[in-house]
């Protein structure tokens, strides 16, 4: 019976309009998987051996981009909840905790983002260990490293949104390095050779902390940049250089192997 | 028996001597290596699980590892050591392969091209499955933080960064924010950049291996590991009110006073060596710590071409290959200088110019 019932799915019109090639059965039909596939043809057709060791790879890139995109669709399912302002932050974070159907999205958004920081970390060991950012594979480490900064950036500026205390005071003692950005901090050193006509061009309401938290203190002003730059600005950036990352693994001849 | 246990690994864990321990433990477990990458590592491995476990039973412990954001930290500890196993057990493997004039283990399948359809889409269907699985359990398991609502009239204390610039605000205790918060976080990316360009050793790529890129594998890890995670979890697990420092079982005691009696280079100097006090011109008063940056930055990096071993690295890398890697090692390397100097004699700056912000 249920034999009969997968036949006939798979041999109907809409099936076969969807999924062209059927089961792979063959060699052939196994390429046309892949090929016919958009998600599927991010891979090519045939793969090194020693390339799918989960020993070799420890599969930790890939680990990190399932990470990111449990946190793109948790993170997009909060949004419908979650308004960023002083008024109502904190407390669509109660609800979240208490009322909300499915706000454990909020622990798996704030877990899931916890573990991709120590993917990353342990995906750059890994290409580490292995050489793998010898050449040709050089840009691909460096599309990485800003990777890995964009990774720190998008879970420091996500910190912010809960706006409790744990929130904004760790928000507050990462941000009050950028005082003393060299220049560009007004108790950085040199800001003070920054003047025109003996006015300071650097001072508390113009240096590189002022731009960042948008106001002398945190306020309403951090959160709403935070906010953008957490939800569209930086995710936006990343998954275009994940894009150009996985383009250059496959471009630069695949997981690496010796020569 | 345990209370004196307890204080016992209190009184070690300060960082002058977590630090040091941690840093010859890095050594010795390059030279006997054998040792912990078979068997030697599961060892380790129940040993430390049964370490925790216990001390969980501590209320001092228990308090600050079972802070929700810090559940990640312990994830971490687990994660880098067994991937640090993992790695240097394989790359030993492959040494002794080399050894013996056989091919490395990835060599041996390098060859065997593969379908990815049903291999490679197969696996990464499973790891998404169980990944998916544990996420959901630990969501389940372990609420996210919630505090009191925000207020920017009360600053709890501590107040710590997020759990992965701790190693950051660690470096605070030993720099000015200029360096701890700006110069070196970007030195740090810049030298993460730099690596393939510096590295000119073209053995070791595709596969795991220690013996054919010994130094490259050192001065990685050492950073990675020794600085990196040793510094977050100072930070996170024992540094409380005032950010000082308290052991692994103390109490985090809002009253506990460290007496602050860190010295200038300067006044080292001026006022103990030559008893004629500091120096009103900042350059004369700083010249001291001035010129030892110098020697350490352009003098020392010139010197090393001399020594044989160095001088080989200068041959095969060319000369500014050979200056920016040692510009950034010796960057590096300023963090545990500055954290044994302060140790050592209580030093404070190098260079105080208190006139320009510029401290180091
Ligand atoms: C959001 C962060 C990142 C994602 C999603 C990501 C994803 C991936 C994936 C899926 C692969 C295929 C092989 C594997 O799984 O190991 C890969 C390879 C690679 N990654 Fe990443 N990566 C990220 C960050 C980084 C970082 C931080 C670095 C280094 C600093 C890096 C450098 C590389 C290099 C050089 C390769 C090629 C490795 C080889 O051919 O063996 N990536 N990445």
């Amino acid at each position: 019976m249920l034999k009969d019932l997968q036949k006939a799915i798979v041999k109907s019109q809409v099936w076969k309009s969807i999924f062209r090639v059927g089961i792979p059965t063959d060699n052939r039909k196994r390429a046309m998987a892949m090929l016919g596939n958009v998600v599927l043809h991010l891979h090519p057709i045939k793969v090194k051996k020693s390339g799918l060791r989960m020993s070799y790879t420890w599969c930790m890139g890939g680990t990190a981009f399932f990470l990111f995109l449990v946190e793109t669709i948790t993170g997009l399912l909060l949004m419908f909840y979650y308004r960023p302002t002083v008024e109502y932050a904190y407390f669509d974070m109660v609800d979240l905790r208490e009322v909300a159907a499915f706000g454990i999205m909020r622990e798996m958004h704030r877990w899931a983002a916890h573990a991709m920081v120590i993917a990353v970390w342990l995906h750059m060991f890994r290409v580490f260990m292995t050489g793998s950012y010898k050449p040709p594979r050089e840009f691909n480490w460096n599309v990485g490293v800003i990777l890995l900064v964009l990774t720190l950036l998008l879970s420091f500026t996500g910190y912010l949104l809960p706006w409790d205390q744990l929130a904004i005071w760790a928000i507050t003692v990462g941000s009050n390095m950028a005082r003393a950005t060299p220049l560009l901090g007004h108790e950085g050193p040199g800001a003070a050779l920054l003047q025109l006509g003996g006015t300071k061009l650097i001072h508390v309401g113009s240096d590189a902390r002022f731009g960042l938290i948008a106001g002398r203190t945190i306020g309403g002003g951090t959160l709403i940049r935070f906010y953008v730059l957490h939800c569209v600005a930086i995710p936006f950036v990343a998954a275009f250089l994940i894009a150009v990352h996985f383009w250059r693994v496959r471009r630069d001849g695949g997981i690496s192997g010796p020569v | 028996m345990f209370d004196a246990l307890k204080e016992l690994v209190n009184y070690f864990s300060d960082p002058k001597w977590s630090f040091t321990i941690t840093t010859v433990v890095f050594v010795a477990a390059l030279f006997w290596r054998r040792l912990w990458t078979n068997l030697g590592g599961l060892v380790m491995l129940v040993g430390v699980t049964l370490y925790f476990v216990v001390s969980m039973f501590d209320e001092n412990f228990r308090l600050v590892v079972a802070k929700p954001d810090n559940v990640p930290i312990v994830m971490m500890v687990y994660f880098v050591g067994f991937f640090v196993w993992l790695s240097m057990k394989k790359a030993y493997d492959n040494d002794e392969r080399i050894a013996n004039g056989e091919p490395t283990f990835e060599k041996t399948e390098a060859n065997d091209k593969i379908f990815t359809w049903p291999d490679l889409v197969f696996s990464e269907f499973i790891c998404m499955v169980i990944l998916t699985v544990l996420l959901v359990v630990w969501s389940i398991m372990l609420q996210a933080p919630l505090e009191e609502p925000a207020n920017t009239a009360v600053a709890p204390n501590p107040s710590k960064a997020p759990w992965y610039f701790l190693g950051l605000q660690e470096m605070l205790v030993y720099f000015d924010p200029w360096m701890a918060g700006v110069v070196l976080p970007s030195l740090i990316i810049v030298g993460l950049c730099a690596i393939p360009y510096i590295d000119t050793n073209t053995k070791g790529n595709g596969y795991f291996t220690f013996k054919e890129r010994r130094s490259e594998i050192v001065l990685f890890m050492y950073g990675f590991v020794v600085l990196w995670c040793y510094l977050i979890v100072v930070g996170t697990f024992m540094r409380g009110p005032n950010w000082n420092f308290f052991g692994l079982y103390e109490y985090w005691d809002i009253n506990k006073v460290e007496p602050l009696v860190n010295v200038d280079l300067s006044e080292y100097i001026f006022i103990k060596m030559l008893g004629v006090g500091l120096p009103s011109f900042w350059l004369v008063r700083e010249l001291p710590g001035i010129l030892l940056l110098l020697l350490y930055f352009v003098v020392l990096p010139v010197g090393l071409t001399k020594l044989q071993f160095f001088k080989r690295y200068y041959d095969d890398m060319g000369a500014s290959r050979f200056y920016v890697g040692i510009g950034l090692f010796l960057t590096m390397m300023l963090l545990p200088i500055k954290m044994y100097l302060r140790w050592a004699f209580n030093l404070k700056y190098l260079v105080h110019i208190q006139e320009f912000f510029f401290n180091v």
